[in-house]
């Protein structure tokens, strides 16, 4: 009890409980951002399926390579963040501290590479309400699918942002020591939210990116 | 010590397939597959979103109760799409009101 006295809330009977009530909160509130995010998903179904061909053209001025490349910063981020819950799970310290940097870095490159393909998109006048300038034989409903486009990877760029916050104090506090093996729910549940934020872009690639791919 | 371990191996052999299948759909959108193209792309989609969720996300080793919530928000978020799109599908069925 001495040794875990300072890890559990006086609320729960042990750690296992402690434990469980904070991972099932978190998928709670991933439900939520489901819904959220759902209602996107919705929105861009009702008007994917009313100009099909009009959102695989529009989908064309994307460029598949540097969203692919993207796709693989971003899983990879994944992949530390899970390897930072493992080395918070066996007590590494040093390594929990490696492993959740190279997590916020990784995270700011996709964002950085999200920065320049809004920049490429604003140079060739293809945001709307903002600056939009219909090419030769584009059709009015390009409007709509850039507006999706900037909008969900925008709500997604807004949570990696948070995300990438959230690292960084769980980083001071994992440098302070604060956590290791039998307590590191904190580590755990930012790294469940920082997995639904590559869950959503995994969907969103190939419906932004890759859907005028082969015209 | 509370929570199932996975071993980096593991996630590592995860992030090799994630990898894998992110080039496997960037490649089969250059095919015109018509209508079972965005099939394939949701498909592929969904096979990486489940081994992020049972391996990273650890909900293979998780309680009934987090099966429960995030199966939930799956069965919501099939009514929201299921429910709007066949209003969408069915909105020709009847001539739009006139006159007023």
């Amino acid at each position: 009890m001495s040794e875990t006295g300072a890890a559990l809330a006086h609320h729960f009977d042990d750690l296992e409980q402690q434990h469980d009530a904070a991972t099932l909160g978190m998928w709670v509130f991933l439900a939520t951002e489901v819904m959220f995010f759902g209602g996107l998903f919705t929105g861009y179904t009702v008007y994917r399926w009313q100009y099909p061909r009009d959102f695989a053209e529009a989908s064309r001025h994307l460029d598949t390579t540097v969203g692919a490349l993207n796709t693989a910063v971003l899983l990879a981020s994944s992949l530390t963040m899970a390897l930072a819950v493992h080395a918070a799970q066996t007590s590494r310290r040093r390594a929990l501290v490696g492993f959740l940097a190279a997590t916020i870095l990784l995270g700011s490159v996709f964002l950085g590479v999200k920065a320049y393909e809004y920049h490429d998109k604003y140079a060739h006048h293809l945001v709307p309400g903002l600056d939009f300038t219909y090419e030769p034989g584009a059709a009015r409903e390009f409007q709509i699918f850039f507006l999706f486009y900037f909008f969900m990877t925008g709500m997604h760029a807004l949570h990696m942002v948070i995300g990438i916050g959230l690292l960084g104090v769980i980083s001071y506090l994992a440098w302070r020591g604060r956590f290791g093996a039998e307590y590191y729910n904190p580590v755990e549940v930012t790294g469940l939210y920082w997995h639904f934020v590559d869950i959503i872009w995994i969907f969103l690639f190939p419906l932004l990116y890759l859907i005028g791919a082969h015209l | 010590m509370t929570g199932h371990v996975v071993s980096p191996r593991l996630y590592l052999w995860i992030f090799a397939a994630l990898l894998v299948l992110t080039a496997v759909t960037t490649g089969a959108a250059r095919f015109d597959l018509g209508p079972l193209g965005v099939v394939v792309a949701l498909l592929i989609a969904a096979a990486k979103a489940s081994l992020v969720v049972l391996f990273f996300m650890h909900v293979r080793y998780s309680r009934p109760l987090v099966w429960i919530a995030a199966g939930a928000a799956l069965v919501w978020l099939g009514i929201m799409v299921g429910l709007t799109l066949t209003d969408y599908y069915s909105r020709p069925w009847s001539p739009a009101p006139r006159g007023w």
